[in-house]
């Protein structure tokens, strides 16, 4: 079970510039750690995060071991139209997390 | 190159080594005056404030989610939920992180939040209790402490609580682990002081449990003086060992007044 929390303004003006902000709970194994017994851990991250802007993408990233814990991603897009902004994380492990939330732009 | 590579480690030994020189000459300081305690809050980088201050970009809060969701779940062979007890937590729990570690008349001795939350476990919901440090404890005390956000912390004002915050101020103040340290002698003496780059801060457990970034997780008060432990060279006590709830008594006593902030973020 992820958990992802979003902030995304509700209400923009017509062109104006929005930041989004995203976090998700996942450990974000590196795959380069040990165990007390010297088993490697499997490697169990993020690989890549998408945003789709009423069906359009607008934001994609591509996560590697390197990134802490519980990513947390913000950007900046422009509020256009009203309707729904979409993300979704998808991992190691068939590991699959969508949300989405709606923005009125006026 | 090689010795580009080591000057790190070098100066931060030099700069450990300073500070344990200062420790060392420096007679103990009494206790911090009410008026001039301080929360790590005010301690920590801008960004990180940031971060604590704003929900949705506070890791903490993916715990807090989880804890609620524990809060309605029935569990145990008497099926029920906190929920059913305890109704809404956000009117029930209010205050209640702020009045813990709490004295417990059927024991005898106070009990912390996470060893509460395991008591109504076993007795009332007959359920196993959960381990320490487990995801599922964590979450369901953060939510629990989330309640209290905001408001000062004002446990240990029992009388029968007494003798436990002596016994933790006496661990608090006694030298202990290779180093040879005193809790005090950071945590009152060199507050201000900074300690291999990072803050030393006055030690109020004003926003446990709490995200530590270091940990990438969310930890629990008794965790991060095991931390500390390890610090000193010290042999850290078990988990809910009566050491850590004097210590833990203490320091509530110590922060008293202060706000709780339930789920910090301190790096």
């Amino acid at each position: 079970m992820a958990r992802a929390l979003l902030n995304v303004p509700a209400k923009a003006k017509r062109g104006e510039v929005i930041a989004i902000k995203t976090l998700i709970s996942h450990e974000m194994e590196t795959g380069f750690r040990h165990s007390t017994t010297g088993v490697p851990v499997p490697r169990n991250i993020i690989t890549s995060f998408v945003v789709n802007y009423n069906k359009e993408e607008i934001f994609r990233a591509v996560l590697f071991p390197a990134i802490a814990a519980n990513p947390f991603i913000t950007f900046y897009t422009v509020a256009t139209e009203s309707g729904t902004i979409a993300f979704e994380w998808t991992g190691d492990n068939g590991f699959s997390a969508t949300e989405s939330a709606t923005i009125t732009v006026e | 190159m090689k010795l580009a590579m080591t000057m790190p480690e070098f100066v931060r030994s030099g700069v450990l080594f300073t500070v344990l020189c200062i420790m060392m000459t420096h007679s103990a300081v009494a206790e911090i005056p009410l008026a001039e305690r301080r929360s790590g809050y005010d301690l920590l980088s801008r960004e990180t404030r940031a971060m604590q201050d704003d929900d949705t970009a506070n890791p903490g809060m993916l715990w807090v989610l989880d804890g609620e969701t524990l809060w309605r779940a029935k569990d145990g062979t008497a099926e029920k939920a906190c929920a059913e007890c305890h109704g809404d937590a956000r009117e029930s729990m209010r205050g209640v992180a702020a009045r813990y570690p709490a004295f417990d008349p059927a024991r005898g001795r106070p009990v912390t939040l996470e060893q509460r939350i395991n008591i109504c476990r076993s007795e009332r919901q007959k359920a196993p209790p959960f381990a320490y440090e487990s995801k599922d404890l964590l979450s369901l005390t953060a939510y629990v402490a989330r309640q209290s956000r905001g408001m000062p912390i004002e446990s240990a004002a029992d009388e029968r609580l007494k003798s436990f915050v002596d016994a933790g101020r006496a661990l608090f103040t006694r030298r202990q682990g290779q180093l040879n340290l005193t809790c005090a002698q950071c945590h009152d003496d060199n507050w201000n002081q900074k300690l291999a780059g990072n803050s030393l801060t006055q030690a109020h457990p004003t926003g446990y449990p709490l995200y530590r970034l270091e940990w990438q997780t969310v930890g629990s008060l008794q965790r991060r003086v095991r931390n500390c432990l390890i610090g000193m060279r010290a042999e850290p006590y078990a988990y809910g060992s009566p050491e850590y709830v004097a210590l833990e008594t203490y320091l509530m006593w110590r922060a008293r007044g202060l706000p709780v902030e339930t789920p910090a973020v301190r790096p």
